[in-house]
């Protein structure tokens, strides 16, 4: 009981770190209705800028932790969400009226660029950090020697999440952004010419979804102390997934999906094998596919001729 | 959060406006800004695990004024281009006689290109490296064409065709070293195995469109990748197989031994002969695909393919078999796949789950799209340019990959509808046909 405790709460940090990155496939989903394949790079490359700025932050003498990680967390913010919109602008926005399959391969040869990028400018090589946030609190002592932890990172990764969803379900809903953002969605020819400027509104969610993966890449590196250049691709092909899995489109859904393939990574590694986990979690996707064709959440298209 | 102000776009109501020095100066500047501020610490700073396994960086602040100031630099080279060439709608217009020139060229480069194929390992019989680029080149161009069926005939999304690719392989690696079959046996085998695969991930994708579908295929080759790392007792794990068996011609093996294709002929034993027989094999397999293809594409289910990649909805009123229609384009594709993979594993000789990857798929893809989706000759061309280009680059080795993205980016900007074109739909009406009132009236059909 214990045991699985523990990996419910391990499973829903992990989770929370897939629904971030999930709602910007999904935003970028609902209003372009392509599927930004860069966007795991996106994550990895916010990872990197926590952790490059935390060097030179460090580096500079500053010692309150509270402060430095504020600060990484704005800057990673910053320039991850400019590296959204450089990606939206030079590989998407020239395709927006192009063929189907056209901002897609785009969308590949920008995530092999980040990739290559990132290896190229930082080295192959993993960066480990030392353990910034320590501590924690014991929640229940078990008999047999075995302790329900939560520690303090999970804390503030949960925390920030659900910080931060708040925050973005508030704009969707109740901002003049917002509206745009829905406006397009629905019908992006209507919306221009209810004075909606939509190229400016598309920016924005790339940007939006941008900055959320950045935060889920400060995160990921906070919480397992260590990037790659290729830790986008994994990630990404999982939030993806959680993405399709909660109904693609639908920005509950991606919550409801990262934290459900978070939680089954971390069960099925917990109770059968590490090895299998992702093979569980792609699994469970194709089967949820077979009976739900939109996912959990998503709504059903309407076909028409 | 920042909220870089959008550059302003070359509207062209405002091409005067926009098109002095002043503007091109604008923005070149907001260009290298944006170029700071994204490299400013990706190039401006270097990270590397110190010696006590902390990290440690050091400043590069030169890199990082040369890459501006190279932004700064195309910036404006670029914005002169697009001001001297015109709107990019203009490029499009090709002149009269450049399009009589590429008709007369499209109809006799097929079988120019099918002669010069046939030709090559005569003409480059000393030079291996070109025999070896030429067999890797024709095995895209056979995963290309077989992807086709799937992708440009079916317009089924499929990003995990190298499933279908690793399949065939270990089939063919794992009946050949397990139970000593010969390539001849295990060839079909291997594709009768990854057209199996095909039907199975097409059950639970027949009610899928679009992007589900993507993300399902994508999904599947990462599960078979993954299975192949994990299940270590009969793959091998990340070791993969070793000692797969080269192939014969037809039973009489390519050695230098008494029994060997050489002595039986009397001539001379030169390693070349493998290379060249392996060379007309993969060309065999890929024009066989090619065969089937366009045969198939003249039978009711070539029909139905390209119905339902135009419209699915329309298709399944007609009273086409979705089901069948789904199954038999994932298991063709599949099939072809599957040959392909047994045709490496017997070249390399060694295979493991590094070769299966997803950028196989989106290379394979990229080829597909490239070539036109459906055509193909484009397929071949873009084969060869995707493959060829890539060795171009081989020298430069960390940077290559990065090449392959700005070439695919650059590529989709420049021709979405791929190299050569979009095939159209194989029957189509010639002409509107008018329909009687007479016959559309309510409760006479």
């Amino acid at each position: 009981m214990d045991y699985l405790a523990q990996q419910l709460i391990n499973g829903l940090v992990l989770g929370s770190i897939y629904g971030l990155i999930a709602i910007g496939y999904t935003m970028v989903y609902g209003i372009v209705g392509m599927i930004n394949f860069a966007h795991g790079d996106i994550f990895m490359i916010g990872g990197f800028i926590a952790l490059i700025s935390f060097l030179v932050l460090v580096s500079f003498g500053l010692t309150a932790v509270p402060l430095i990680l504020l600060i990484v967390l704005l800057v990673s913010m910053a320039i991850t969400a400019l590296y959204g919109w450089t990606v939206e602008r030079i590989a998407y926005r020239p395709l927006r009226h192009s063929f189907r399959l056209a901002p897609m391969l785009s969308a590949i040869g920008m995530s092999f660029i980040l990739t290559n990028f990132s290896q190229v400018a930082q080295g192959a090589r993993v960066k480990p950090v030392p353990p910034i946030i320590t501590g924690g609190y014991t929640l229940h002592e078990g008999a047999s020697g075995f302790n329900v932890q939560l520690s303090n990172i999970q804390i503030i990764v949960v925390a920030t999440t659900v910080v931060l969803l708040a925050l973005f379900t508030w704009l969707v809903s109740r901002t003049r952004l917002g509206r745009d953002m829905r406006a397009c969605e629905q019908d992006q020819t209507m919306a221009s010419l209810l004075g909606v400027d939509v190229d400016r509104t598309i920016s924005f969610t790339f940007v939006i979804g941008a900055a959320l993966a950045a935060v889920a890449g400060m995160m990921y590196l906070l919480y397992y102390g260590l990037v790659d250049f290729f830790m986008g691709f994994v990630a990404g092909i999982k939030a993806f997934t959680a993405a399709v899995l909660g109904g693609i489109g639908s920005l509950p859904g991606a919550m409801l999906g990262g934290l459900l393939i978070g939680l089954i990574e971390t069960l099925w590694s917990a109770y059968f094998s590490v090895e299998y986990k992702d093979v569980a979690a792609f699994s469970i996707l194709i089967v949820v596919l077979i009976f739900l064709p939109t996912g959990l959440l998503g709504r059903p298209e309407v076909e028409k001729v | 959060m920042s909220s870089p102000s959008p550059a302003p776009l070359p509207a062209p109501s405002h091409a005067a406006r926009n098109s002095g020095p002043a503007f091109i100066l604008k923005k070149a500047v907001l260009s290298a800004l944006v170029a700071l501020v994204l490299f400013s610490l990706m190039i401006g700073v270097r990270t590397e695990a110190g010696p006590e396994g902390l990290l440690i960086y050091w400043t590069r602040f030169g890199e990082l004024a040369a890459i501006v100031a190279a932004v700064f630099g195309g910036s404006i080279v670029i914005e002169l281009l697009r001001q001297w060439i015109g709107p990019v709608g203009a490029a499009g217009l090709i002149p009269a006689w450049l399009k009589d020139l590429m008709d007369f060229a499209g109809r006799w480069l097929t079988p120019a290109l099918l002669v010069f194929t046939f030709l090559i390992p005569v003409i480059f019989y000393d030079q291996r490296y070109i025999l070896d680029l030429a067999i890797l080149v024709l095995t895209y161009v056979m995963l290309g064409w077989g992807l086709n069926v799937v992708v440009g005939l079916a317009g089924l999304l499929d990003l995990g065709y190298v499933a279908f690719y690793a399949v065939g392989a270990y089939s063919y690696a794992l009946l050949a070293t397990n139970f000593g079959l010969s390539f001849w046996i295990c060839l079909p085998l291997a594709g009768i195995l990854a057209a199996f695969w095909g039907v199975l991930l097409g059950f639970p994708v027949l009610r899928l469109r679009g992007d589900y579908l993507a993300i399902v295929t994508l999904a599947f080759g990462e599960i078979i990748r993954l299975v192949l790392i994990n299940w270590q007792s009969l793959t091998g794990g990340p070791n993969g197989v070793t000692g797969i068996p080269r192939p014969t011609f037809f039973g009489i093996p390519l050695t230098p031994g008494d029994d060997g294709l050489a002595a039986m002929l009397g001539i001379e034993f030169s390693p070349t002969h493998r290379v060249v027989f392996l060379f007309y094999l993969i060309l065999a397999l890929a024009l066989l695909t090619n065969w089937v293809t366009i045969r198939l594409r003249r039978l009711p289910i070539g029909r139905a393919w390209e119905a339902l990649r135009e419209d699915e909805v329309a298709c399944r009123a007609l009273g086409i078999n979705i089901t069948t229609t789904k199954l038999t384009a994932f298991a063709t594709g599949a099939l072809f796949g599957g040959f392909a993979g047994a045709f490496f594993a017997t070249r390399q000789g060694f295979i493991s789950p590094e070769s299966f990857t997803f950028h196989e798929s989106a290379l394979v893809l990229a080829i597909v799209v490239l070539g036109g989706m459906g055509s193909q000759l484009g397929v071949a061309l873009a084969a060869l340019a995707m493959i060829g280009g890539f060795e171009l680059f081989r020298g430069l080795d960390q940077y290559r990959m990065l090449v392959f993205g700005f070439a695919m980016v650059l590529l989709m900007i420049w021709r979405p509808r791929g190299l050569v074109g979009h095939r159209a739909p194989t029957v189509f009406l010639e002409k509107n046909q008018a329909i009687s009132s007479d016959l559309v009236k309510e409760g006479h059909g």
